[in-house]
Protein backbone atom coordinates (compact mmCIF):
# COMPACT_ATOMS: atom_id res chain seq x y z
CA UNK A 1 0.00 0.00 0.00
CA UNK A 2 3.25 2.11 0.47
CA UNK A 3 2.75 3.17 -3.33
CA UNK A 4 -0.44 4.30 -3.13
CA UNK A 5 -0.32 6.33 -0.15
CA UNK A 6 2.84 8.03 -1.71
CA UNK A 7 1.32 8.48 -5.42
CA UNK A 8 -2.64 8.79 -4.83
CA UNK A 9 -2.98 11.56 -7.75
CA UNK A 10 -1.18 9.53 -10.12
CA UNK A 11 -3.37 5.79 -8.81
CA UNK A 12 -6.85 8.21 -9.52
CA UNK A 13 -6.08 8.93 -12.35
CA UNK A 14 -4.96 5.91 -13.98
CA UNK A 15 -7.93 4.19 -12.51
CA UNK A 16 -10.52 6.81 -13.71
CA UNK A 17 -8.79 6.39 -17.04
CA UNK A 18 -9.48 2.30 -16.52
CA UNK A 19 -13.26 3.34 -15.73
CA UNK A 20 -13.77 5.09 -18.34
CA UNK A 21 -12.48 2.87 -20.90
CA UNK A 22 -14.56 -0.22 -19.51
CA UNK A 23 -17.83 2.17 -19.59
CA UNK A 24 -17.32 3.64 -23.04
CA UNK A 25 -16.55 -0.34 -24.36
CA UNK A 26 -19.90 -1.69 -22.20
CA UNK A 27 -21.58 1.47 -23.59
CA UNK A 28 -20.95 0.31 -27.47
CA UNK A 29 -21.25 -3.25 -26.44
CA UNK A 30 -24.80 -2.59 -25.65
CA UNK A 31 -25.46 -0.83 -28.62
CA UNK A 32 -24.29 -3.64 -30.70
CA UNK A 33 -25.60 -6.36 -28.17
CA UNK A 34 -29.69 -4.80 -27.44
CA UNK A 35 -30.63 -5.45 -30.83
CA UNK A 36 -28.93 -8.64 -31.32
CA UNK A 37 -30.35 -9.72 -28.41
CA UNK A 38 -34.12 -8.38 -28.84
CA UNK A 39 -34.00 -9.96 -32.18
CA UNK A 40 -32.94 -13.27 -30.80
CA UNK A 41 -35.37 -13.28 -27.82
CA UNK A 42 -38.43 -15.97 -28.45
CA UNK A 43 -36.72 -16.97 -31.43
CA UNK A 44 -35.11 -20.16 -30.17
CA UNK A 45 -32.62 -20.92 -32.63
CA UNK A 46 -31.29 -17.36 -33.57
CA UNK A 47 -30.95 -17.20 -29.96
CA UNK A 48 -28.80 -20.37 -29.68
CA UNK A 49 -26.74 -19.57 -32.66
CA UNK A 50 -25.87 -15.91 -31.71
CA UNK A 51 -25.08 -17.09 -27.87
CA UNK A 52 -23.03 -20.47 -29.03
CA UNK A 53 -21.01 -17.90 -31.57
CA UNK A 54 -20.63 -15.26 -28.61
CA UNK A 55 -19.97 -18.02 -26.44
CA UNK A 56 -16.60 -19.22 -28.37
CA UNK A 57 -15.87 -15.56 -29.41
CA UNK A 58 -15.51 -15.54 -25.10
CA UNK A 59 -13.67 -18.70 -24.67
CA UNK A 60 -10.61 -16.72 -26.60
CA UNK A 61 -8.04 -16.18 -24.13
CA UNK A 62 -8.05 -12.12 -23.90
CA UNK A 63 -4.33 -12.11 -24.21
CA UNK A 64 -4.46 -14.03 -27.76
CA UNK A 65 -7.27 -11.74 -28.83
CA UNK A 66 -5.34 -8.76 -27.65
CA UNK A 67 -2.07 -9.89 -29.58
CA UNK A 68 -4.83 -10.29 -32.96
CA UNK A 69 -6.01 -6.99 -32.25
CA UNK A 70 -2.49 -5.02 -31.61
CA UNK A 71 -1.25 -6.66 -35.19
CA UNK A 72 -4.33 -5.09 -36.89
CA UNK A 73 -5.12 -1.92 -34.95
CA UNK A 74 -1.33 -1.41 -33.56
CA UNK A 75 -1.20 -0.50 -29.67
CA UNK A 76 -2.67 1.63 -27.48
CA UNK A 77 -6.67 2.23 -26.54
CA UNK A 78 -8.22 0.74 -29.40
CA UNK A 79 -7.20 -3.01 -29.41
CA UNK A 80 -8.13 -2.82 -26.04
CA UNK A 81 -11.82 -1.19 -26.29
CA UNK A 82 -12.12 -3.94 -28.93
CA UNK A 83 -11.56 -6.92 -26.90
CA UNK A 84 -13.61 -5.26 -24.00
CA UNK A 85 -16.45 -4.74 -26.74
CA UNK A 86 -16.12 -8.58 -28.04
CA UNK A 87 -16.32 -10.05 -24.66
CA UNK A 88 -19.12 -7.97 -23.42
CA UNK A 89 -21.13 -9.29 -25.90
CA UNK A 90 -22.04 -13.06 -24.71
CA UNK A 91 -22.87 -11.69 -21.37
CA UNK A 92 -25.04 -8.89 -22.58
CA UNK A 93 -26.57 -10.26 -24.89
CA UNK A 94 -27.16 -13.42 -22.90
CA UNK A 95 -29.09 -11.25 -20.46
CA UNK A 96 -31.00 -9.22 -22.89
CA UNK A 97 -32.11 -12.71 -24.15
CA UNK A 98 -32.93 -14.50 -20.79
CA UNK A 99 -34.82 -11.02 -19.84
CA UNK A 100 -36.83 -10.96 -22.29
CA UNK A 101 -37.32 -14.80 -22.78
CA UNK A 102 -38.77 -14.26 -19.24
CA UNK A 103 -41.63 -12.07 -19.57
CA UNK A 104 -44.70 -13.93 -18.51
CA UNK A 105 -46.84 -15.11 -22.46
CA UNK A 106 -49.85 -14.37 -20.77
CA UNK A 107 -49.09 -10.32 -20.57
CA UNK A 108 -47.62 -10.79 -23.98
CA UNK A 109 -50.91 -11.84 -25.25
CA UNK A 110 -52.55 -9.43 -23.40
CA UNK A 111 -50.72 -6.67 -24.85
CA UNK A 112 -51.04 -7.75 -28.45
CA UNK A 113 -54.94 -8.38 -27.68
CA UNK A 114 -54.80 -5.11 -26.16
CA UNK A 115 -54.03 -3.40 -29.10
CA UNK A 116 -50.55 -3.24 -28.71
CA UNK A 117 -48.23 -3.20 -32.09
CA UNK A 118 -44.69 -5.12 -31.43
CA UNK A 119 -42.79 -2.33 -30.92
CA UNK A 120 -44.89 -1.13 -28.01
CA UNK A 121 -45.01 -4.35 -26.67
CA UNK A 122 -41.29 -4.48 -26.61
CA UNK A 123 -41.51 -0.89 -24.99
CA UNK A 124 -43.94 -0.88 -22.66
CA UNK A 125 -44.16 -4.32 -21.40
CA UNK A 126 -41.00 -6.27 -22.00
CA UNK A 127 -37.98 -4.48 -21.78
CA UNK A 128 -39.30 -2.33 -18.63
CA UNK A 129 -39.74 -6.53 -17.24
CA UNK A 130 -36.44 -7.62 -18.75
CA UNK A 131 -34.66 -4.65 -17.26
CA UNK A 132 -33.28 -6.02 -13.61
CA UNK A 133 -31.95 -9.44 -15.86
CA UNK A 134 -30.33 -7.08 -18.43
CA UNK A 135 -28.60 -4.92 -15.66
CA UNK A 136 -27.41 -7.86 -14.40
CA UNK A 137 -26.01 -8.67 -17.19
CA UNK A 138 -24.46 -4.93 -17.62
CA UNK A 139 -22.55 -5.82 -13.51
CA UNK A 140 -21.58 -9.46 -14.82
CA UNK A 141 -19.86 -7.75 -17.66
CA UNK A 142 -18.27 -5.11 -15.96
CA UNK A 143 -16.59 -6.79 -13.49
CA UNK A 144 -15.47 -8.95 -16.32
CA UNK A 145 -13.80 -5.95 -18.50
CA UNK A 146 -12.26 -4.01 -15.34
CA UNK A 147 -10.09 -7.34 -15.38
CA UNK A 148 -9.55 -7.85 -18.61
CA UNK A 149 -8.80 -3.48 -19.56
CA UNK A 150 -5.84 -4.16 -17.04
CA UNK A 151 -3.79 -5.73 -20.21
CA UNK A 152 -4.31 -2.35 -21.40
CA UNK A 153 -1.53 -1.57 -19.43
CA UNK A 154 0.86 -4.42 -21.46
CA UNK A 155 -0.54 -2.76 -25.07
CA UNK A 156 0.00 0.79 -24.34
CA UNK A 157 -3.91 1.25 -23.67
CA UNK A 158 -3.39 3.11 -20.47
CA UNK A 159 -5.72 2.04 -17.20
CA UNK A 160 -4.52 0.83 -13.73
CA UNK A 161 -2.32 -2.41 -15.89
CA UNK A 162 0.20 0.02 -16.57
CA UNK A 163 0.80 0.49 -12.43
CA UNK A 164 0.43 -3.91 -12.87
CA UNK A 165 3.15 -4.02 -16.02
CA UNK A 166 5.70 -1.15 -15.01
CA UNK A 167 5.95 -3.12 -11.85
CA UNK A 168 6.48 -6.24 -13.34
CA UNK A 169 9.10 -4.67 -15.63
CA UNK A 170 10.80 -2.71 -12.75
CA UNK A 171 10.75 -5.66 -10.02
CA UNK A 172 8.09 -2.86 -7.92
CA UNK A 173 6.16 -4.93 -5.72
CA UNK A 174 4.85 -2.29 -4.05
CA UNK A 175 3.73 -1.09 -7.62
CA UNK A 176 2.20 -4.27 -8.58
CA UNK A 177 0.14 -4.31 -5.58
CA UNK A 178 -1.34 -0.74 -5.59
CA UNK A 179 -2.43 -1.74 -9.43
CA UNK A 180 -3.68 -4.94 -8.71
CA UNK A 181 -5.69 -3.57 -5.30
CA UNK A 182 -7.09 -0.64 -7.03
CA UNK A 183 -8.32 -2.67 -9.96
CA UNK A 184 -10.10 -4.76 -7.23
CA UNK A 185 -11.50 -2.04 -5.49
CA UNK A 186 -13.06 -0.49 -8.53
CA UNK A 187 -14.35 -3.78 -9.46
CA UNK A 188 -16.09 -4.22 -6.01
CA UNK A 189 -17.59 -0.26 -6.30
CA UNK A 190 -18.84 -0.72 -9.46
CA UNK A 191 -20.82 -4.26 -8.55
CA UNK A 192 -22.13 -2.23 -5.35
CA UNK A 193 -23.28 0.53 -7.76
CA UNK A 194 -25.13 -1.86 -10.34
CA UNK A 195 -26.22 -4.35 -7.59
CA UNK A 196 -27.98 -1.20 -6.15
CA UNK A 197 -29.59 0.18 -9.68
CA UNK A 198 -30.60 -3.66 -10.20
CA UNK A 199 -32.23 -3.72 -6.98
CA UNK A 200 -33.95 -0.26 -7.70
CA UNK A 201 -35.45 -1.49 -10.97
CA UNK A 202 -36.54 -4.48 -9.32
CA UNK A 203 -39.83 -2.86 -7.42
CA UNK B 1 -70.90 3.45 -26.31
CA UNK B 2 -73.33 0.92 -28.54
CA UNK B 3 -72.82 -2.61 -28.46
CA UNK B 4 -71.43 -3.89 -32.03
CA UNK B 5 -72.87 -6.69 -33.91
CA UNK B 6 -69.93 -9.68 -34.73
CA UNK B 7 -71.06 -12.04 -36.85
CA UNK B 8 -69.00 -15.07 -38.43
CA UNK B 9 -69.96 -15.88 -42.30
CA UNK B 10 -68.64 -19.35 -42.74
CA UNK B 11 -65.57 -19.37 -40.58
CA UNK B 12 -62.76 -22.23 -40.76
CA UNK B 13 -59.31 -21.97 -39.29
CA UNK B 14 -56.67 -24.50 -39.84
CA UNK B 15 -53.12 -24.30 -38.50
CA UNK B 16 -50.44 -25.84 -40.45
CA UNK B 17 -49.42 -29.28 -40.13
CA UNK B 18 -53.22 -29.54 -38.69
CA UNK B 19 -55.19 -32.79 -39.63
CA UNK B 20 -58.18 -31.21 -38.97
CA UNK B 21 -59.95 -27.95 -39.10
CA UNK B 22 -59.56 -26.13 -35.33
CA UNK B 23 -63.07 -23.99 -36.49
CA UNK B 24 -64.83 -25.87 -39.37
CA UNK B 25 -68.16 -23.38 -41.00
CA UNK B 26 -69.10 -21.45 -38.03
CA UNK B 27 -71.75 -19.30 -38.76
CA UNK B 28 -73.79 -17.40 -36.26
CA UNK B 29 -74.01 -13.82 -35.43
CA UNK B 30 -74.01 -12.42 -32.38
CA UNK B 31 -76.42 -9.08 -31.89
CA UNK B 32 -75.57 -5.60 -30.16
CA UNK B 33 -75.96 -6.01 -26.50
CA UNK B 34 -75.79 -10.34 -26.79
CA UNK B 35 -73.47 -11.87 -24.32
CA UNK B 36 -72.89 -15.19 -26.16
CA UNK B 37 -71.09 -18.04 -24.59
CA UNK B 38 -68.88 -20.32 -26.52
CA UNK B 39 -69.54 -23.41 -24.54
CA UNK B 40 -67.62 -27.18 -25.04
CA UNK B 41 -64.69 -29.17 -23.98
CA UNK B 42 -61.23 -28.28 -24.08
CA UNK B 43 -59.87 -28.42 -28.46
CA UNK B 44 -63.05 -27.76 -29.36
CA UNK B 45 -62.26 -24.73 -31.02
CA UNK B 46 -64.40 -22.06 -28.78
CA UNK B 47 -60.66 -20.20 -28.23
CA UNK B 48 -59.76 -20.12 -31.31
CA UNK B 49 -63.05 -18.88 -32.70
CA UNK B 50 -63.20 -16.45 -30.23
CA UNK B 51 -59.11 -15.16 -31.12
CA UNK B 52 -60.62 -14.24 -34.91
CA UNK B 53 -62.39 -11.84 -33.62
CA UNK B 54 -59.48 -9.72 -32.47
CA UNK B 55 -56.97 -11.16 -35.36
CA UNK B 56 -55.05 -13.19 -32.76
CA UNK B 57 -56.04 -16.37 -34.62
CA UNK B 58 -55.95 -16.21 -38.35
CA UNK B 59 -59.35 -17.26 -40.45
CA UNK B 60 -58.51 -19.71 -43.24
CA UNK B 61 -61.70 -19.22 -45.03
CA UNK B 62 -64.69 -17.43 -44.41
CA UNK B 63 -65.02 -13.80 -42.64
CA UNK B 64 -65.56 -12.59 -39.38
CA UNK B 65 -67.52 -8.80 -39.28
CA UNK B 66 -67.12 -6.88 -36.33
CA UNK B 67 -69.86 -4.32 -36.59
CA UNK B 68 -70.18 -5.31 -40.22
CA UNK B 69 -66.72 -4.37 -41.20
CA UNK B 70 -64.46 -7.96 -42.10
CA UNK B 71 -61.65 -7.83 -39.59
CA UNK B 72 -59.55 -9.32 -42.49
CA UNK B 73 -59.77 -6.11 -43.71
CA UNK B 74 -58.88 -4.26 -40.49
CA UNK B 75 -55.26 -2.90 -39.27
CA UNK B 76 -55.04 -5.76 -36.49
CA UNK B 77 -53.75 -2.96 -33.62
CA UNK B 78 -56.83 -0.43 -34.55
CA UNK B 79 -58.89 -3.81 -34.36
CA UNK B 80 -57.74 -4.86 -31.22
CA UNK B 81 -58.03 -1.52 -29.23
CA UNK B 82 -61.49 -1.00 -30.45
CA UNK B 83 -62.45 -4.72 -28.91
CA UNK B 84 -62.11 -5.31 -25.34
CA UNK B 85 -60.05 -8.84 -24.74
CA UNK B 86 -59.52 -10.42 -21.42
CA UNK B 87 -57.81 -13.94 -20.45
CA UNK B 88 -58.05 -16.99 -18.21
CA UNK B 89 -54.53 -16.11 -17.01
CA UNK B 90 -55.11 -12.10 -16.86
CA UNK B 91 -51.97 -11.42 -17.81
CA UNK B 92 -51.76 -7.83 -15.62
CA UNK B 93 -48.77 -5.79 -16.36
CA UNK B 94 -46.92 -6.61 -13.74
CA UNK B 95 -44.11 -3.54 -13.60
CA UNK B 96 -46.79 -1.07 -13.78
CA UNK B 97 -49.66 -0.08 -10.84
CA UNK B 98 -53.63 -1.12 -11.07
CA UNK B 99 -54.08 2.11 -12.22
CA UNK B 100 -51.96 1.86 -15.22
CA UNK B 101 -52.99 -1.62 -16.39
CA UNK B 102 -56.67 -0.60 -16.33
CA UNK B 103 -55.48 2.57 -18.49
CA UNK B 104 -53.33 1.28 -21.08
CA UNK B 105 -55.25 1.40 -23.75
CA UNK B 106 -56.99 4.39 -23.33
CA UNK B 107 -52.90 5.31 -22.57
CA UNK B 108 -52.62 3.73 -26.14
CA UNK B 109 -55.64 5.60 -28.05
CA UNK B 110 -54.25 8.79 -26.61
CA UNK B 111 -56.58 10.08 -24.33
CA UNK B 112 -55.50 13.17 -22.48
CA UNK B 113 -54.59 12.20 -18.98
CA UNK B 114 -57.51 14.49 -16.87
CA UNK B 115 -59.46 11.44 -18.97
CA UNK B 116 -57.53 8.51 -18.37
CA UNK B 117 -57.82 9.07 -14.80
CA UNK B 118 -61.05 9.50 -14.47
CA UNK B 119 -61.82 6.56 -16.57
CA UNK B 120 -59.74 4.85 -14.18
CA UNK B 121 -61.55 5.62 -10.89
CA UNK B 122 -64.80 5.29 -12.86
CA UNK B 123 -63.69 1.63 -13.88
CA UNK B 124 -62.22 0.27 -10.20
CA UNK B 125 -65.55 1.76 -8.95
CA UNK B 126 -67.99 -0.24 -11.22
CA UNK B 127 -65.95 -3.37 -10.57
CA UNK B 128 -66.16 -2.45 -6.80
CA UNK B 129 -62.30 -1.65 -5.65
CA UNK B 130 -62.23 1.28 -3.90
CA UNK B 131 -59.75 3.50 -6.47
CA UNK B 132 -58.58 5.38 -3.50
CA UNK B 133 -56.56 2.23 -2.21
CA UNK B 134 -56.50 0.45 -5.30
CA UNK B 135 -54.58 2.26 -8.26
CA UNK B 136 -51.27 2.32 -6.77
CA UNK B 137 -51.17 -0.92 -5.97
CA UNK B 138 -49.05 -3.37 -7.94
CA UNK B 139 -50.31 -6.48 -9.90
CA UNK B 140 -49.13 -9.72 -7.21
CA UNK B 141 -50.48 -7.58 -4.66
CA UNK B 142 -53.74 -8.22 -5.48
CA UNK B 143 -55.71 -11.64 -4.82
CA UNK B 144 -57.13 -14.04 -7.70
CA UNK B 145 -60.58 -12.24 -7.79
CA UNK B 146 -59.57 -8.73 -7.37
CA UNK B 147 -56.68 -9.36 -10.29
CA UNK B 148 -59.44 -10.89 -12.87
CA UNK B 149 -61.66 -7.82 -12.13
CA UNK B 150 -59.06 -5.63 -12.82
CA UNK B 151 -58.03 -7.46 -15.82
CA UNK B 152 -62.06 -7.02 -16.77
CA UNK B 153 -61.51 -3.07 -16.19
CA UNK B 154 -58.24 -3.12 -18.21
CA UNK B 155 -60.99 -5.15 -21.07
CA UNK B 156 -63.53 -3.00 -20.95
CA UNK B 157 -61.33 1.10 -20.29
CA UNK B 158 -61.90 2.43 -23.71
CA UNK B 159 -65.23 1.81 -24.00
CA UNK B 160 -65.41 -1.38 -26.45
CA UNK B 161 -68.30 -1.86 -28.44
CA UNK B 162 -67.46 -5.57 -28.43
CA UNK B 163 -65.35 -7.93 -25.30
CA UNK B 164 -63.80 -10.87 -26.06
CA UNK B 165 -63.64 -12.93 -22.55
CA UNK B 166 -61.42 -16.37 -22.41
CA UNK B 167 -62.57 -17.89 -19.71
CA UNK B 168 -61.92 -15.03 -17.16
CA UNK B 169 -62.44 -16.97 -14.64
CA UNK B 170 -60.96 -20.09 -14.70
CA UNK B 171 -58.67 -19.73 -12.31
CA UNK B 172 -60.31 -18.41 -9.06
CA UNK B 173 -62.34 -20.29 -6.66
CA UNK B 174 -66.41 -21.32 -7.37
CA UNK B 175 -67.14 -18.76 -4.52
CA UNK B 176 -65.65 -15.93 -6.01
CA UNK B 177 -66.30 -17.01 -9.96
CA UNK B 178 -70.00 -16.67 -8.72
CA UNK B 179 -69.30 -13.09 -7.88
CA UNK B 180 -67.54 -12.57 -10.66
CA UNK B 181 -70.46 -13.74 -12.82
CA UNK B 182 -72.85 -11.59 -11.39
CA UNK B 183 -70.69 -8.54 -11.42
CA UNK B 184 -69.74 -9.51 -14.91
CA UNK B 185 -73.27 -9.98 -16.05
CA UNK B 186 -74.39 -6.49 -14.67
CA UNK B 187 -71.26 -4.79 -16.15
CA UNK B 188 -71.90 -5.23 -19.78
CA UNK B 189 -75.85 -5.33 -19.68
CA UNK B 190 -75.56 -1.49 -18.11
CA UNK B 191 -72.79 -0.73 -21.05
CA UNK B 192 -74.82 -2.77 -23.71
CA UNK B 193 -71.29 -3.84 -24.85
CA UNK B 194 -71.75 -6.94 -27.00
CA UNK B 195 -69.77 -10.25 -25.41
CA UNK B 196 -68.15 -13.12 -26.22
CA UNK B 197 -67.21 -15.18 -23.49
CA UNK B 198 -65.31 -18.85 -23.63
CA UNK B 199 -66.11 -21.60 -20.95
CA UNK B 200 -65.99 -25.39 -20.55
CA UNK B 201 -68.25 -24.16 -17.05
CA UNK B 202 -71.82 -25.55 -18.35
CA UNK B 203 -72.80 -23.75 -14.84
CA UNK B 204 -71.61 -20.86 -16.44
CA UNK B 205 -72.75 -20.50 -19.60
CA UNK B 206 -76.52 -21.52 -18.19
CA UNK B 207 -76.33 -18.66 -15.96
CA UNK B 208 -74.54 -15.71 -17.92
CA UNK B 209 -75.17 -16.51 -21.37
CA UNK B 210 -78.27 -14.83 -23.71
CA UNK B 211 -77.15 -17.36 -25.95
CA UNK B 212 -74.84 -19.91 -26.19
CA UNK B 213 -72.90 -21.98 -29.03
CA UNK B 214 -72.33 -25.28 -28.47
CA UNK B 215 -69.13 -26.62 -29.78
CA UNK B 216 -67.59 -29.71 -30.59
CA UNK B 217 -64.54 -30.62 -33.03
CA UNK B 218 -64.29 -27.06 -34.39
CA UNK B 219 -68.27 -27.33 -35.22
CA UNK B 220 -70.91 -25.53 -34.05
CA UNK B 221 -73.37 -28.23 -32.30
CA UNK B 222 -76.36 -26.16 -31.71
CA UNK B 223 -77.04 -21.83 -31.05
CA UNK B 224 -79.46 -21.07 -28.66
CA UNK B 225 -80.94 -19.71 -25.45
CA UNK B 226 -80.03 -21.59 -22.85
CA UNK B 227 -84.04 -22.30 -21.98
CA UNK B 228 -83.96 -23.68 -25.41
CA UNK B 229 -80.55 -25.39 -25.14
CA UNK B 230 -82.49 -27.13 -21.83
CA UNK B 231 -85.09 -27.99 -23.39
CA UNK B 232 -84.54 -28.75 -27.34
CA UNK B 233 -81.00 -29.80 -27.29
CA UNK B 234 -80.09 -30.08 -31.05
CA UNK B 235 -78.20 -33.12 -30.36
CA UNK B 236 -77.64 -36.02 -28.30
CA UNK B 237 -73.99 -34.86 -27.60
CA UNK B 238 -75.43 -31.35 -26.70
CA UNK B 239 -78.17 -33.19 -24.28
CA UNK B 240 -75.13 -35.11 -22.77
CA UNK B 241 -72.84 -31.66 -21.92
CA UNK B 242 -75.90 -29.86 -20.22
CA UNK B 243 -77.73 -33.09 -18.74
CA UNK B 244 -80.84 -31.80 -20.61
CA UNK B 245 -82.56 -34.88 -19.83
CA UNK B 246 -82.40 -34.41 -16.01
CA UNK B 247 -85.13 -32.48 -14.84
CA UNK B 248 -84.16 -31.28 -11.36
CA UNK B 249 -80.82 -30.25 -12.55
CA UNK B 250 -82.66 -28.09 -15.12
CA UNK B 251 -84.73 -26.36 -12.83
CA UNK B 252 -82.02 -25.96 -10.40
CA UNK B 253 -80.14 -24.00 -13.13
CA UNK B 254 -83.19 -22.12 -14.01
CA UNK B 255 -83.82 -21.39 -10.72
CA UNK B 256 -80.05 -20.63 -9.86
CA UNK B 257 -80.48 -17.99 -13.16
CA UNK B 258 -83.68 -16.28 -12.50
CA UNK B 259 -82.01 -15.77 -9.13
CA UNK B 260 -78.70 -14.30 -10.59
CA UNK B 261 -80.77 -11.99 -12.98
CA UNK B 262 -82.67 -10.81 -9.90
CA UNK B 263 -79.46 -9.64 -8.59
CA UNK B 264 -77.87 -8.26 -11.35
CA UNK B 265 -80.65 -5.86 -11.65
CA UNK B 266 -80.41 -4.89 -8.17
Amino acid sequence: MNYLAAHPARVLGLAAAHAGLVGTAIAAALVIALPLGIYAARRPRVAALLLGALGALYTIPSLALLAVLVRWLGIGYWPVFVALVAYAQFMLARNIVAGINGVDPAQVDAARGLGMSSFEILRRVELPQALPVMLGGVRVAAIAMIAIATLAGYVGGGGLGVLIFTGLALHNNAMIVAGSISAALLAIAVDGALRTVESVARR
Amino acid sequence: MNGAAIRFDDVCVRYANADRDAVANVTFEAQPGELVVLLGPSGCGKSTLLRTVNRLAPVSSGAVYVDGRDVAQSDPVELRRRVGYAIQAVGLFAHMTVAENVGVVPSLLGWPREEIEARVDELLALIGLEPSRYRVRRPRQLSGGEAQRVGVARAIAAKPGALLMDEPFGAVDALVRGSLQRELARIVRELGTTTLFVTHDVEEALGLADRIVVMREGRLEQAATPLEILERPATPYVRDLVHAGDAVYRDYFLHARDLLRAQAQQ
